[in-house]
């Protein structure tokens, strides 16, 4: 059982203070004063040559959050944020758009390299398994695009992919068409500062009737000292289309928290499929819980077109606070929704995570399999909505979240909520709670595994579910991450 | 960053006059009296729950309620109102009657009460300053709740019931709420329950409208049980169908204590049950049930809060709603699991049955957890009525409402079954029977 030992080991090996990705690159940043004003809005607008509308739209939104208030009712505690102290703008200083993998800073290569992002990996492995595997990476170092692998590839069958800024400048037509229209502007605070100054992030158009070839991929970073990251995404299938996109992130250790506020759109025509994965494994804290990433995330599809299809799945390890809702808005007639989660927390971490399934449309499918793993002294918690409005008739969901508490100083908490408006939708929710059974256990140790190969084994099982929903090239990262999170509270 | 002022609503605006009119009219002083302040300078402070309050997210009163009606006096007719009442006549068992709130003593069988079993009416109780009166308020779990609040601010009858160590009371207790008036009123009803170590003991709870003004009821019933004890609870709301009516049941479990407790709704506008459970002492169980059916444009809302403090307990929660027409079925249920309360076994299910388009069902069952060795799982489900099973009996010759009939009757069975009282179990199926009879 190497891959089991491999995980005791690394588990054992690291203790939470010793946080496997901890390190910082040290690159000169060109940084926008500190604070945030209709300036700095301005500011970040033009820094990213945006047109006029654009630089309007980020102000309303400005306007508007200056009107909001921090949500509270997630059950996270962290100290207040001083929106003021958080930097909002930083780039990479650098030769101006680096069109191959050497053209970029070899300290960020190198960064890459000792997170093991398998840039370059990923190349040799598209060779050996054919064009079907492979992996375009629009990788995202602190808040500008770096590199873009594969565009070429992509521009032959019509994909665009590329950063937001570019996407704003190039194809104004359809940002201006799409952006806001899944997430509004005013959806939520953190949606709502995003919304005013993200600074970059991926945008995906799939054109009618394309499958994409290839799985496309961002991994997210941040490193700079003090900057929040407001990542954009838009990702649009066409009718008919097809994607499969993927979401990692590490994030260096440091003192300071730091806030991550991205919004995600997706949107969904005609019979289209989207399918997103996340791995995130951004800095969680020292042992006493200090520091780490604070992760407030607004994450929706829109399933516009009939029989269209948007399939969340994610692997939450990582970030002092995750506050995240990838939601599905089921609008077309059999349109499908999907949720697979598993979120790990460990040490001080906090989690409060779940989905909403918001059935509009006739004959709407969805499920949720949420997989929370609590150890340590972190808070776990499910949070998630299914609800089916007065047309949605023949709507039909499942529900299914299971908690496993690792250690007696831990919560694992589920807060769903289930509204139906229609008698022929069907729902069904089930959850449950449990520790690992002494019977599971006994059953492990008599066939000679020792206690925490054990342990690992039915972890592993317990969120066999989920990882069985992601790609190939993720499922292994994933599962290392599961593993290192879990470090200490074995056994 | 712009703070946002409640405005305050009518209702909200005549509750806080209609205190300080009253408080120094309602019985009991001293301690009681600040009791009363501070109860309700919680009110005060935070007007009429609304959906912007997590607790009361489906259930906003501030829009329901759009007056505060006067608190209720006892009513010159006091005993002809009471013998209005119709519900559990058939049961066998020592009466208390309230009419509107207020305890009739030549409808309470307060000279024949069971050997161990003392009754004090509350009135007298607070204006003496009654040592049981110590009992109120212990659930954790419930304080600031705003129904309980309400109560203990403006409480005004009721009764001390104290049920002496190792009685086994062979009479169940009938407490028997009827309401009834011209004009609209308003209802606090206070019940303590002391049931000592070793006693066991049958409580069973009527809840009636009998007039033709809209009232609004707010009954509290208290239950604080000791070690080894034995507690059979039902209650039945059967309110008015204009009543608002807030209902709260707040029990402390000792160890190795037993309490089964059932709760029929058919009546009220708007209806809040409310539970709040702690579990004080080790080895305990608990069982909670509940058969709601809505019709028209009834909106009912059970909400349950299952507080796990001690170790080595176990409860059982299962709920059953059947809606039709216009009707809005809650049901929020919480289990908390406290981090020394290792071995818990919690379970809970909500089912609900929605028989028509336009009925509309909130489930909201959630879990709290701080402990590890524990067992808990929750279930929700909704929807309508199987296709299959209906084809299957009208494929037998039964007509479909008939066939409706009887698959609603066996939906609400399983949580009816509860009740182990046979008088009282049948009254309850008759009665979904005749609610199922008027059915169109």
């Amino acid at each position: 059982m190497p891959a089991v030992q491999e995980t005791v080991e690394r588990v054992k090996a690291i203790d939470v203070e010793q946080y496997k990705y901890g390190f910082e690159t040290t690159i000169e940043m060109d940084k926008a004063p500190k604070g945030l004003n209709e300036d700095i809005v301005r500011l970040i607008s033009s820094k990213k040559g945006e047109p006029e509308w654009m630089t309007e739209w980020r102000l309303e939104a400005f306007r508007r959050w200056q009107t909001m208030r921090e949500p509270k009712w997630a059950r996270v505690n962290y100290p207040p944020i001083d929106y003021q102290e958080l930097y909002y703008y930083a780039a990479p200083k650098k030769n101006p758009a680096p069109k191959s993998l050497d053209e970029v800073d070899p300290e960020i290569l190198k960064t890459y390299e000792k997170l093991g992002i398998p840039l370059r990996e990923q190349e040799i492995l598209a060779g050996v398994e054919g064009a079907g595997s492979r992996v375009a990476v629009d990788a995202v170092f602190d808040s500008v695009s770096v590199v873009t692998t594969f565009k070429e590839e992509l521009k032959k069958a019509g994909v665009i992919f590329c950063s937001i800024s570019e996407a704003i400048r190039e194809y104004p037509e359809l940002v201006r068409k799409y952006l806001g229209s899944v997430v509004p502007v005013s959806d939520n605070f953190f949606a709502t500062l995003n919304s005013a100054v993200f600074t970059d992030g991926s945008f995906v158009y799939i054109p009618e009737g394309v499958r994409c070839p290839m799985e496309l991929s961002t991994y997210f970073r941040i490193n700079e000292r003090n900057t929040g990251q407001f990542e954009r995404t838009l990702i649009i299938a066409d009718k008919g289309s097809y994607v499969s996109y993927l979401e990692g992130c590490t994030a260096p250790a440091r003192d300071e928290n730091q806030l991550h506020a991205a919004v995600v759109e997706l949107i969904a025509l005609d019979d289209a499929e989207i399918k997103y994965s996340t791995v995130q494994n951004w800095y969680p804290g020292d042992a006493e819980g200090k520091g780490g990433v604070y992760n407030f995330v607004t994450k929706r599809g829109d399933c516009r077109g009939a029989n269209s299809k948007i399939s969340w799945t994610q692997v939450e390890t990582g970030s002092a606070i995750t506050w995240k809702y990838p939601s599905c808005i089921l609008r077309g007639d059999n349109s499908r929704g999907e949720f697979y989660s598993i979120a790990i927390s460990n040490g001080y971490q906090q989690v409060d995570s779940g989905t909403k399934m918001i059935h509009l449309g006739k004959n709407t499918t969805s499920r949720i399999i949420s997989k929370g793993i609590a150890a340590g002294r972190s808070e776990n918690t499910y949070r998630g909505l299914v609800s089916a409005h007065r047309k949605a008739s023949g709507a039909r969901n499942f529900t299914n979240c299971d908690s496993l508490l690792i250690g007696d100083k831990c919560g694992a908490h589920t807060v769903p909520y289930i509204e139906s408006k229609n008698a022929s939708a069907v729902f069904e929710h089930e959850a449950t709670t449990s520790k690992i059974s002494d019977d599971q256990m006994f059953y492990c140790l008599q066939r000679g595994l020792d206690e925490e190969e054990a342990v690992a084994l039915i972890v592993n099982g317990f969120v066999k579910d989920v990882l069985q929903q992601l790609p190939m090239e993720f499922a292994v990262e994933a599962q290392k991450l599961i593993s290192i999170s879990l470090e200490g509270s074995v056994g | 960053m712009a703070e946002i002022t409640p405005i305050r609503t009518a209702a909200e605006v005549a509750l806080v006059e209609r205190f300080e009119d009253l408080k120094d009219k309602l019985p009991g002083s001293g301690e009681i009296a600040r009791g009363r302040d501070e109860a309700f300078a919680l009110i005060a402070a935070a007007g009429l729950p609304n959906r912007r309050v997590e607790e009361w997210k489906y259930t906003d009163l501030r829009s329901a309620v759009r007056e505060a009606a006067p608190l209720a006096e006892r009513p010159a007719d006091a005993a002809a109102l009471v013998d209005k009442g119709r519900a559990f006549a058939k049961v066998d068992a020592v009466r208390l009657s309230f009419a509107n709130g207020h305890l009739v003593a030549e409808r309470s069988d307060l000279a024949a009460l069971p050997a161990g079993v003392t009754v004090t009416p509350l009135a007298a109780a607070l204006a003496e300053g009654h040592p049981l009166l110590a009992e109120m308020g212990k659930v954790a779990v419930a304080k600031g709740n705003f129904a309980l609040a309400l109560n203990s601010a403006f409480m005004m009858d009721g009764a001390l019931i104290k049920v002496a160590a190792g009685t086994a009371v062979d009479k169940a207790l009938h407490l028997r709420f009827v309401n009834g008036g011209a004009s609209p009123f308003a209802t606090a009803p206070r019940i303590v329950i002391l049931v000592e170590d070793g006693a066991s003991v049958t409580v069973h709870e009527s809840h009636e409208g009998v007039g033709t003004a809209a009232y609004q009821a707010n009954s509290v019933v208290e239950i604080v049980a000791g070690n080894g004890t034995t507690i059979t609870h039902a209650r039945l709301n059967a309110e008015q169908a204009d009543a608002i009516a807030l209902s709260t049941l707040a029990v402390t479990l000792g160890a190795e204590a037993k309490l089964t407790s059932l709760g029929a709704v058919t009546g009220g506008s708007l209806s809040r049950h409310q539970v709040f459970l702690a579990f004080a002492g080790e080895h305990s169980s608990l069982t909670l049930g509940g058969a709601t059916m809505l019709r028209g444009r009834q909106h009912a809302d059970t909400t349950l809060v299952v507080d796990h403090a001690v170790p080595h307990c176990d409860s059982r929660e299962l709920f059953k709603t059947v809606i039709d027409g216009e009707a809005t079925g809650v049901f929020q249920g919480k289990i908390i699991v406290r981090p020394d309360a290792q071995k818990t076994d919690g379970r809970m299910m909500s089912a609900a049955l929605l028989l028509s388009e336009t009925a509309t069902m909130n489930n909201k069952p959630e879990l709290e957890i701080f402990a590890d060795d524990v067992q808990c799982a929750h279930g929700a489900t909704c929807g309508e009525l199987d296709d299959d099973l209906l084809f299957y009996l009208t494929a037998r010759g039964l007509p479909r409402a008939v066939a409706e009939a009887l698959l609603v009757q066996a939906f609400l069975g399983e949580a009816l079954e509860l009740v182990e009282d046979e008088a009282v179990r049948e009254e309850l199926v008759a009665r979904a029977e005749g609610w199922l009879g008027e059915r169109t």
